[in-house]
């Protein structure tokens, strides 16, 4: 991993462009800016082309000799599959009112991180490629030939976009460059170009059943484990089931909660939770994630990975499906799973056992959110909660990208957080709910070796969160994503000392006062609980 | 180079006509031929576009969401923000549309000191909207050329842009705004500098255009009169059909309406094509109920994928100890 920059030299961030035209400009691999290249072995074990090991910082990537063929007609068949594609290559008119929303270009000041220049490198192959102008006045019409410095630009920037839809709640036209990344990186996949983190996962959950490659057993342990701490938390003893035919649920987390601090705690909250309304519920180690890497890769290794969920569903016989908290999982399985993988005629209408809510909104993917469950259960008083257990925390509320631009879930977890807790504080508005800026480290770009980018795409969100901290004393940054509990505190600690990471649903855990439960001594984290250390 | 190239290209449509009609004489084919030619290539590449982007289907639900979902009964739904049907897609796009609802979010993002602070930047859309709503008014009252009788509703319409009363003919506020809007938009583009980065010769060119076909407008109805009266036979006989070429115009006139037929032809290649874009912009267009309606993809297709079977196969022993049910013994 580079060595990490200082935080003055990190905000020499200028936002005049440089003089020469952006064409001319070559992209530069500076070591902490990009993730290391895809591993030949985990291409393999999905059955992708190009399949070798190699390192984007080299002259030689090791393309096939046919590379650009290859790349052009990937082009043409997209741009017939898919509308988005067509209608944003031919649509701009260069505004710029995306230009400074997105936050790697808050961060970087590099013009090529603006959105409308990220999808001018796509537009301008395009233009040459695919329009009469283009191809009659070239560079004059904004169009250029396809080369593999452009190739190397489109992989350093496609691999340096979070797929965070932010420019497209600004563009008067809706243009989404998200859909370009994602059709960058699908040429990109066509020559083996994908990243280590991303296609290691993928392989993984391809094989295993969850990104982080755990086995059924470790799986099982890890969750365990969780069972043993709440055990000496509270004093009660769960056991899950795994694998339950029968059971009426079926429920699917993004894996980096089975044993990633502070993920953990977040499932030690599920845990409890499902325990005290005495859920029949059941986990999966063969569908045991709920994130998609491979959405990050192509839409069809996307669906490739999301296939488990129902698969699992339907030989479990379970009626419907709870997801846990996570941002890209519910993209997916908001916008996507039910198109690819659908219909779920073997499942029934999801209704809430413990309230008899009918969720109406999920009659047909048949999968509910989990701060869509839980928000039914406070609202109709179902559990019992101390927030004043969480008095030692002045929380803010983090939206996640996905499902705040690609879902709309705004309330559900605010209306948790305030039933769980009696100190929040919202970030400044321009920053929030369909405005909130990213981590910084979405769509696979969350590693080590690309520290510094990710250091600049999450100043921003820290940006605020200090804002809130001066203000408010906050120091808890809640969530609803999996990505941003791995990813957050990374970036806490160096923008924001002093402001800890959490999903929803650990907050929910501390507050949730359990039948028979014992005195509880301290937090999930082994944090003495505030009145005790008051008087202490 | 870009800047230069459109505005020549402008200059050099302005003296074609000026040379045509004012040198060569040639008044039926910039009179009748081109405004026809013009107007087809116009209406045929409208459509060609149209459906050209219509053919390529919407494989995934994506719309973005701006609002809260439609979700718990007792959570404020944001209806328009984030369409759950059709009404809702109807209001959104009739706020994108007449109102240009996601640019009025716009914000400028500016660091101060080591903060980066948000401020409102509003200035975009109201010059976005101003320009488009003058050239729709402007669009309109030119109707009364093409009409015999005018419809009480273009006169309506002339007599508010007029409402000032100000000179002799009357000013038309649109006109004003018209020009106003369309140098803001280019001295943003010549000035701004990260907006200048990005533009190209193709979003030089429509503002001059625009700009050479206001000015010549402006000129001939306030500076360089010409005969309404011809210009109206000129153009009712265009629309029945039965082209008659009046002589007595004056070229500023021939000037004016070649650079409208440029503009015309122009249009279905270029992003002006946004005007019929928006409209199928799935980003917009579309109501966030995929968790409700199936949406149907006309490509899905099978692929691979690793079965519960073959997972298994591989695990079933390490399963069986830590206690998991396997199906097969």
């Amino acid at each position: 991993m580079a060595k990490l920059p200082k935080q003055d030299e990190l905000l020499q961030i200028s936002y005049k462009p440089p003089k020469t035209p952006w064409m001319d400009l070559p992209v530069d691999f500076k070591p902490g800016t990009y993730c290391h290249g895809a591993k030949g072995k985990d291409l393999q074990a999905v059955g992708f082309p190009n399949a070798r090991d190699w390192s984007p910082g080299e002259e030689d990537w090791k393309l096939p000799e046919e590379w650009k063929d290859t790349v052009l007609a990937g082009m043409a068949d997209r741009l017939g599959k898919y509308r988005s594609f067509r209608l944003f290559m031919d649509v701009c008119v260069r505004c710029g009112a995306c230009a400074d929303k997105c936050h790697f270009y808050m961060g970087s000041g590099d013009p090529k991180n603006m959105p409308v220049l990220r999808a001018e490198l796509m537009r301008s192959v395009y233009r040459r490629y695919f329009t009469k102008s283009g191809q009659l006045f070239g560079r004059l019409a904004g169009a250029r030939d396809l080369t593999v410095d452009v190739l190397k630009e489109w992989w350093y920037y496609f691999y340096q976009c979070t797929e965070c839809r932010r420019c497209s709640v600004f563009c008067p036209y809706g243009i989404d460059q998200a859909e370009i990344t994602i059709m960058g990186r699908e040429l990109l996949n066509l020559l083996g170009l994908n990243t280590e983190w991303i296609s290691g996962p993928v392989a993984n959950c391809y094989m295993k059943g969850n990104h982080v490659g755990l086995e059924p057993h470790t799986m099982v342990s890890n969750i365990e484990y969780l069972v043993d701490d709440i055990e000496t938390l509270t004093g009660i003893h769960i056991t899950p089931s795994f694998n339950r035919k029968g059971a009426e649920i079926l429920f699917v987390v993004p894996s980096g909660d089975y044993y990633a601090d502070p993920g953990m705690y977040t499932c030690m909250g599920y845990l409890m939770l499902f325990e005290e309304l005495g859920l029949d519920y059941t986990w999966s180690t063969y569908a045991g994630e709920g994130g998609n890497f491979g959405f990050f890769t192509s839409n069809e290794m996307a669906k490739r990975l999301n296939a488990k969920i129902y698969a699992e569903a339907k030989r479990l016989g379970v009626k419907w499906i709870l997801g846990g908290e996570c941002g890209h999982m519910w993209r997916v399985l908001n916008q996507y799973m039910d198109t690819w993988n659908g219909p779920a005629d073997f499942l029934e209408e999801p209704v809430s056992p413990i309230t008899g809510t009918k969720f109406t909104n999920a009659t047909s993917t048949k999968m509910v959110h989990i701060a869509e469950f839980t928000a039914d259960l406070i609202h109709h008083n179902k559990i019992k909660l101390d927030p004043s257990r969480n008095d030692n925390l002045r929380v803010t509320f983090h939206d996640s990208c996905n499902p705040a631009r690609g879902m709309g879930i705004l309330e559900e977890p605010r209306y948790i957080i305030k039933n769980v807790c009696n100190n929040f504080f919202e970030m400044p508005e321009d920053t929030i709910r369909e405005k909130t800026l990213c981590c910084g480290s979405g769509a696979g770009l969350n590693p080590g070796e690309n520290m510094e980018v990710r250091l600049r795409g999450g100043f921003p969100r820290a940006n605020a969160v200090k804002y809130v901290q001066e203000k408010h004393g906050v120091n808890m940054l809640a969530n609803i994503c999996a990505v941003d509990r791995v990813a957050l505190p990374t970036l806490m600690d160096y923008w924001v000392p002093g402001v800890g990471v959490c999903g929803v649903h650990e907050l929910v855990g501390n507050a949730l006062v359990m039948k028979g439960e014992k005195k509880r001594e301290t937090d999930m984290r082994g944090e003495p609980l505030p009145e005790r250390s008051a008087e202490a | 180079m870009k800047i230069w190239s459109s505005l020549l290209a402008v200059v050099a449509l302005v003296l074609i006509a000026w040379l045509g009609t004012g040198v060569a004489g040639l008044y039926t084919v910039f009179g009748v031929g081109i405004p026809y030619l013009a107007f087809l290539i116009f209406a045929l590449g409208f459509i060609y576009r149209i459906l050209k982007w219509g053919r390529s289907p919407v494989p995934f639900c994506i719309p973005t969401t701006c609002g809260q979902e439609k979700s718990l009964p007792w959570i404020k739904h944001n209806k328009i923000e984030n369409p759950s049907g059709t009404a809702g897609v109807v209001g959104r796009m009739i706020l994108e549309i007449l109102f240009f609802r996601s640019l009025f979010r716009n914000l400028k993002t500016e660091k101060r000191g080591d903060k980066l602070g948000f401020g409102s930047a509003k200035w975009l859309w109201l010059g976005g909207l101003a320009f488009h709503w003058s050239m729709l008014i402007i669009l309109l009252r030119h109707l009364r050329f093409f009409l015999d009788p005018v419809p009480s509703l273009v006169r309506g319409l002339d007599g508010l842009d007029s409402f000032l009363q100000i000179g002799l003919p009357i000013l038309y506020i649109t006109d004003i705004i018209i020009v106003a809007a369309l140098l803001y938009l280019l001295a943003r583009r010549l000035f701004v500098p990260q907006v200048r980065y990005i533009s190209l010769a193709s979003d030089y060119f429509p503002l001059f255009l625009l700009l050479g076909i206001v000015t010549s407008g402006i000129l001939m109805r306030y500076f360089l009169r010409v005969d309404v009266v011809s210009v109206k036979e000129l153009a009712l006989g265009l629309v029945t059909l039965r082209p008659t070429v009046p002589t007595d115009i004056g070229s500023i006139f021939f000037i004016h309406v070649f650079l409208v037929s440029s503009l015309f032809a122009y249009f279905p290649w270029s992003k002006l094509m946004h005007a019929g874009g928006i409209f199928l912009s799935p980003t917009r267009n579309m109501a966030n109920n995929s968790r409700r309606v199936r949406h149907i993809n006309p490509w899905n297709y099978p692929v691979d994928v690793h079965s519960y079977a073959e997972y298994e196969a591989e695990f079933k022993e390490k399963m069986k100890k830590a206690g998991v049910p396997v199906e097969t013994e």
